[in-house]
């Protein structure tokens, strides 16, 4: 059998402490039951780490695109950021999230458009060949930087 | 201040490591299926209709991922195949570096077929590639048919759906016209076969299927 400890969770920032807004959240025996937002907060902040040594620079805002076919909530990945960057020396750091809409293009006519309803049906020229064109991004698109 | 531009992926770390994956697969010749669902819609009894259809010599493994308990390992170790539990400790998903991790101890080249079941968890397991070939989404009637609608990442990025309990249909109300409408909504390719592992209705299809889709070993 193989465990993960929390420190040993890839991805998650191993060296955060659990901030004081986690406190309350849903435990399943005696470890927190994590959301993947928070998996995928911590590494957000591995690289904002990375880019910050980099630059020799404090890291001041952060911009992301999400899908909406992404499987993130934008509003849970905000939660666990702020949790994971508080009273931390990330802070201040802001999150600045895009949503991408989910969209298809057509085989036929070559027509981008938006899904909407789940129809994925062209609506130019109703045909039923289409493909998805963006709706699953999870991608860092800025980090806003300040010398120090 | 400065903006930088990053075009990258957020995951590129679980990313690197599926990809890293997905080559030792190719390279040893194992095809690699990820098993999601919600807990509790049948993957592990799948799992085990699955191993016990397979000869005894085949050459099949099998990682199961849980936040808690090894139960599902000893259920699936009775088969005569190699399994490995992955405990997770609270996490709602696996990952790339876990599997990494639990497959270190096996010889690569000695696994045709990989079967991964996933944390039970219509969302989470979503945005984490294990480097699996093929990704396997398990809904039983018991659920609803609008699952795919509700969580449409999950089935969007499925190769096929698995609808299981089929033998409980007399006794919910599912219909199984708009599940499958459902399903084809926010995924038009993807493939479906109807099952019940208790009757066993169905498993010569997802087998069939196995044999097809990931290769017969």
């Amino acid at each position: 059998m193989i465990g993960y400890a929390l420190g040993g969770l890839s991805e998650a920032a191993a060296d955060c402490e659990p901030a004081p807004l986690l406190a309350g959240r849903a435990m399943i025996g005696e470890a927190p039951a994590i959301m993947h937002e928070m998996s995928i907060a911590g590494s957000m902040l591995e690289a904002v780490r990375a880019e910050s040594a980099r630059h020799n620079a404090h890291v001041m805002a952060v911009g992301v695109k999400i899908g909406e076919l992404s499987g993130v909530d934008s509003e849970s990945l905000r939660f666990c950021f702020e949790a994971l960057v508080l009273d931390t020396d990330l802070a201040p750091l802001a999150l600045q999230i895009e949503r991408l809409p989910w969209r298809h293009r057509c085989r036929r006519c070559d027509r981008d458009f938006d899904v909407q309803e789940y129809r994925t049906e062209c609506p130019q020229c109703g045909s039923a060949e289409t493909e998805m064109a963006s709706g699953r991004e999870l991608e860092f698109a800025y980090m806003e930087i300040e010398e120090t | 201040m400065t903006r930088v531009p990053l075009e990258r992926k957020v995951l590129n770390e679980n990313d690197r490591l599926a990809a890293d994956l997905r080559q030792g697969f190719q390279r040893h010749g194992t095809r690699c299926v990820n098993l999601i669902s919600s807990p509790g819609s049948g993957k592990t009894m799948l799992l085990e209709r699955t191993l016990a259809s397979f000869e005894p010599g085949r050459r099949v493994a099998v990682l199961t991922g849980d936040i808690q308990t090894d139960n599902d390992a000893q259920r699936l170790a009775r088969y005569g195949f190699p399994v490995r539990q992955i405990t997770t400790g609270g996490a709602c998903h696996l990952d790339a570096r876990m599997v990494t991790s639990a497959l270190a101890e096996w010889q690569p080249d000695a696994i045709d077929l990989l079967l991964i079941e996933n944390v039970g968890n219509l969302v989470c397991p979503t945005s984490y590639d294990l480097g699996e070939e093929a990704r396997v989404v398990v809904l039983s009637v018991t659920e609803g048919e609008d699952k795919p609608m509700k969580y449409p990442a999950t089935f969007n990025r499925a190769d096929l759906v698995v609808l299981n309990k089929v033998d409980l249909l007399p006794y919910v109300p599912f219909r199984m016209d708009l599940a499958r409408e459902y399903i084809r909504r926010v995924q038009p390719d993807v493939e479906i076969v109807e099952v019940s592992c208790t009757t066993g209705v169905g498993l010569d299809t997802w087998l069939q299927w196995i044999d097809a889709r990931v290769g017969a070993c």
